[in-house]
């Protein structure tokens, strides 16, 4: 059976997570792509960190508008590869959690270890049936991007895998 | 000449973005059906499951199939004694983009500079192929491509002297690099001569062959079967957790070449391949 995962990741939680386990994830994400992510590694040069970071989760996903009645649109996974360049800075500024597509760098794989983060994959491709795990959605920062802008989504056991856990052990 | 309208036009691709957006292929649908039975993997068998419980909720609820919903690639037979009324083929199709994306809560995922990056609002403008066949009718197909597969696609221009040994190194290895990234179980479609342009159109128009169609060409549909074979022995599985199905089928187009040279181009494509087609 998957575990049910509360969000934000508390430490405990994190140091008791397997590469392999399977959870539930529930409460509050942000996403972020690449443009996002751009942005994020200016602000934190800049020492005006987004509140987004510090102890939280990120979901690297881009949704499909919402329809009418519906919480969100289509929201699975992008390849979280194209982050790995900036994700030690977010890691070095206390983010936790991490949800995407694929492979990590091997830098990545140092950082998660170093800063007692974990990453979680999901099911790729599958955004239709992951829109029906997100219940609320509303983008909060960088609104210009469109489509790449940053959400805040609430989770309702919405399905991963650890895919690197906090000793940086990969699935 | 027979006379079809720009707003004709428009209002096909208008629906068939939406269509190939809602609606899987039935043809990769039934391959995944076909991969979940035999899988014996357990993981990898529930992933499956999921893809095809995935379909149906895009189906039912009208929700995009996957939440990159590409940028839109039209493909056009026009044919000769057709003649486009009341506006170009360019914009009718692009309006066509614009409306579809917008009605179907598509995402709208393109930059008007590739270098500036500023979405251009309406998943405007497509890439459209063009060519212009017998008949006085207009066969559309729009491809949505999403990026995550895109971004794995590979060239090569191989010696002449080289064959079908090396081509198939290249293509398992192309998939071995894209490893889980792309979205397996994956479609190849390849292209094998021409120029290297040619090369990439071949390999895109062999994605929007139904699966279970080899290439009429016996030694083409030979290398095709083989593929296959080597592909899924490479064990990567959906979302990398193993099993039998990597890849759901290989097509391979191909056209003459230069005496000098063999271009290849492999563009992988995710479970989520997608296209629909109409003749107006």
């Amino acid at each position: 059976m998957p575990r049910r995962i509360q969000l934000p990741l508390t430490t405990e939680v994190i140091s008791s997570l397997k590469a392999g386990d399977e959870v539930l994830l529930n409460g509050y994400v942000y996403t972020a792509r690449d443009q996002a992510h751009l942005r994020f590694v200016k602000a934190i040069c800049g020492k005006k960190t987004p509140g987004m970071i510090k102890g939280r989760t990120i979901y690297y996903a881009g949704p499909t508008p919402a329809c009418p009645g519906r919480a969100i649109g289509s929201c699975g996974p992008t390849t979280s590869s194209r982050m790995d360049l900036f994700t030690p800075r977010l890691l070095k500024a206390g983010l936790k959690g991490m949800i995407g597509k694929g492979s990590r760098s091997q830098d990545v794989k140092l950082a998660i270890k170093r800063y007692k983060a974990v990453y979680f994959i999901t099911i790729a491709g599958a955004g239709a049936y992951l829109s029906e795990k997100i219940t609320e959605a509303k983008p909060v920062l960088y609104k210009d991007l469109g489509a790449e802008a940053v959400y805040m989504l609430k989770l309702k056991d919405f399905p991963a895998i650890v895919g690197i856990d906090s000793r940086g052990k990969e699935i | 000449m027979r006379k079809i309208t720009a707003r004709e036009i428009s209002s096909a691709v208008a629906a068939l973005s939406m269509e190939a957006n809602f609606t899987l292929r039935k043809d990769i649908l039934d391959a995944l059906k076909r991969a979940y039975s035999s899988e014996k993997a357990a993981k990898a068998k529930k992933i499956l499951g999921i893809l095809i419980e995935n379909a149906a909720i895009a189906k039912r609820t009208k929700t995009a199939i996957c939440q990159d919903t590409g940028m839109a690639e039209v493909f056009i037979d026009i044919g000769q004694q057709a003649a486009v009324t009341g506006g170009g083929l360019a914009e009718a199709v692009n309006e066509g983009i614009r409306c579809g994306y917008n009605k179907g809560y598509l995402r709208k995922s393109v930059v008007s500079d590739p270098l500036l990056r500023k979405n251009t609002g309406d998943n405007s403008p497509a890439v459209i192929h063009t060519r212009i066949v017998p008949g006085g009718r207009m066969k559309i197909t729009v491809m949505p491509k999403g990026f995550g597969s895109e971004n794995k696609t590979l060239i090569k221009m191989f010696n002449p002297t080289q064959g079908t040994g090396d081509i198939g190194r290249f293509i398992v290895e192309a998939v071995r690099k894209a490893g889980a990234d792309a979205c397996p179980p994956y479609i190849l479609g390849v292209g094998i001569g021409g120029t290297i342009d040619k090369a990439c159109i071949l390999a895109k128009e062999a994605l929007l062959r139904p699966l279970g169609r080899r290439n009429a060409k016996a030694h083409i549909a030979r290398l095709e079967r083989e593929l296959k074979k080597k592909v899924n022995a490479l064990k990567i599985g959906p979302m990398g957790f193993g099993g039998n199905a990597t890849c759901l089928g290989v097509n391979i187009e191909e056209y003459p070449t230069h005496i000098a040279g063999l271009p290849v181009c492999v563009s992988i494509s995710c479970h989520a391949t997608r296209s629909a087609t109409k003749t107006i």
